[in-house]
């Protein structure tokens, strides 16, 4: 059985002349947990402000839990947490948090208030000397206060060091276990999601160019190395990306691995090398 | 009890490695019938992986008939993979201490002793690792 909570049909968006996102559709399944890939500028951002209706598109539409997104701000059961983690920087923890309870009709207080100090912040220091990774876990605290459906975070792992990295991992990660949250958030580096996410969107020049369970997009690819034209071996797949090796040249693949490719040595893909080749400027995609 | 640890640079997808780890504690007798494998909440919130990730490992060692889920309780162990020869455990560890020890002693290191062990399990064995699943 599946059930959407997030869809994209054919959805555009320009700015001026600037087309920044190109017949984007797709549909997020409850439970899972989308990594949203690509390079600076390719859209991501503007992709989730259309989501949350901070945006509207040109053309197509968008579904959040069986409503289209309008302009009647945010829909309940949908939370977002913008790239800057916006909080006030005057406002005390606990004002913080007070802030969230007032301004929001469904709130969870016992649960914002667990996760302010799992994360060892004290409800009486001020939002503007907070370190960035205590930042991040309040805002992540006043985003899951809410208790949503669906949690859409912009690059939320980015200016964190490797230990509130993992910390931050650590919460979304329990809540989805035992929330069954759906979540989708932003990255330009994807080995920081390889771990916690269960399905990929890949985003390039303002279009989906790839997306899927992880299994299968690692297992629908592979890596060719040798010298000389590949079409020969690679047989009806194609030829995603090519790179200069050590031995030869190599090539990812989309397709079904051949059973022989005499000359050329065939090695599974792993998620690094089937996303940096989509990502390259030298993708063929 | 059995804590699991994820070893990202192992080329090993982690849904597996938390099979093998689950396995190899049912061989080894740290995990016995009746025991009750941690909670998805409390895997993932101590090693930051995907829920799923967890769900799908339990879901083969089910497959397998070594755990069963009971709804609203957790996973339990209900069938060992420890041979009756694993009562020698505690006797065998000791020897393979004291060996582990001589060899130190002796100025060899992890990957010296590892070779000797395994070049003396090929030798019993002749057969190139039957590495389980």
């Amino acid at each position: 059985m599946t059930d959407t909570v997030l869809s994209m049909t054919d959805v555009g968006k320009s700015f001026r002349r600037n087309k920044v996102l190109e017949n984007c559709t797709f549909d997020i399944e409850r439970g899972s947990v989308t990594a949203l890939v690509g390079s600076n500028g390719a859209g991501k951002s503007t992709l989730m402000s259309l989501v949350v209706g901070l945006l509207s598109p040109d053309t197509g539409q968008i579904s959040v839990l069986g409503n289209q997104v309008g302009q009647r701000g945010i829909a309940s059961g949908l939370s977002y947490l913008a790239q800057h983690k916006p909080l006030y920087p005057r406002f005390t923890v606990g004002e913080m948090l007070r802030f969230g309870r007032s301004t929001n009709d469904h709130w969870d207080d016992a649960y914002a208030s667990e996760l302010v100090d799992a994360a060892g912040v004290s409800t009486s220091a001020r939002v503007k000397s907070l370190s960035p990774g205590h930042r991040t876990r309040v805002a992540l605290a006043l985003a899951l206060g809410r208790r949503p459906e669906v949690l859409l975070l912009d690059e939320p792992l980015a200016d964190l060091d490797p230990v509130a990295r993992r910390e931050v991992a650590q919460t979304l990660m329990r809540d989805a276990a035992e929330h069954g949250t759906t979540i989708v958030m932003s990255s330009h580096v994807l080995s920081e999601l390889a771990d916690i996410a269960d399905t990929l969107m890949l985003l390039r020049r303002g279009r989906i160019q790839l997306s899927g369970a992880l299994d299968d997009i690692t297992s629908e690819h592979y890596v060719l190395i040798g010298e000389g034209d590949p079409s020969q071996a690679v047989g009806d797949g194609s030829v995603v990306s090519e790179a200069i090796g050590s031995g030869g040249k190599s090539f990812v693949v989309r397709g079904n691995r051949p059973a022989s490719a005499p000359g050329w040595q065939v090695d599974n893909a792993t998620l690094d090398d089937v996303v940096l080749a989509y990502l390259s400027d030298r993708s063929a995609a | 009890m059995i804590a699991y640890r994820i070893d990202r640079h192992s080329g090993i997808p982690a849904y597996v490695q938390l099979v093998l780890q689950t396995k190899q504690a049912l061989r080894i007798g740290d995990l016995v019938v009746g025991d009750q494998l941690p909670t998805a909440k409390d895997v993932v919130g101590a090693l930051a992986i995907n829920p799923n990730t967890v769900l799908k490992a339990y879901r083969e060692l089910e497959r397998d008939g070594l755990v069963e889920p009971r709804p609203g309780l957790g996973t339990f162990v209900i069938a060992s993979l420890a041979k009756p020869g694993m009562a020698e455990k505690t006797a065998l560890t000791n020897e393979l201490d004291r060996w582990v020890a001589h060899g130190i002693a002796a100025g060899l290191d992890r990957s010296d002793l590892e070779a000797l062990i395994a070049s003396a399990l090929d030798a019993r064995y002749h057969d190139t690792g039957d590495i389980e699943r």
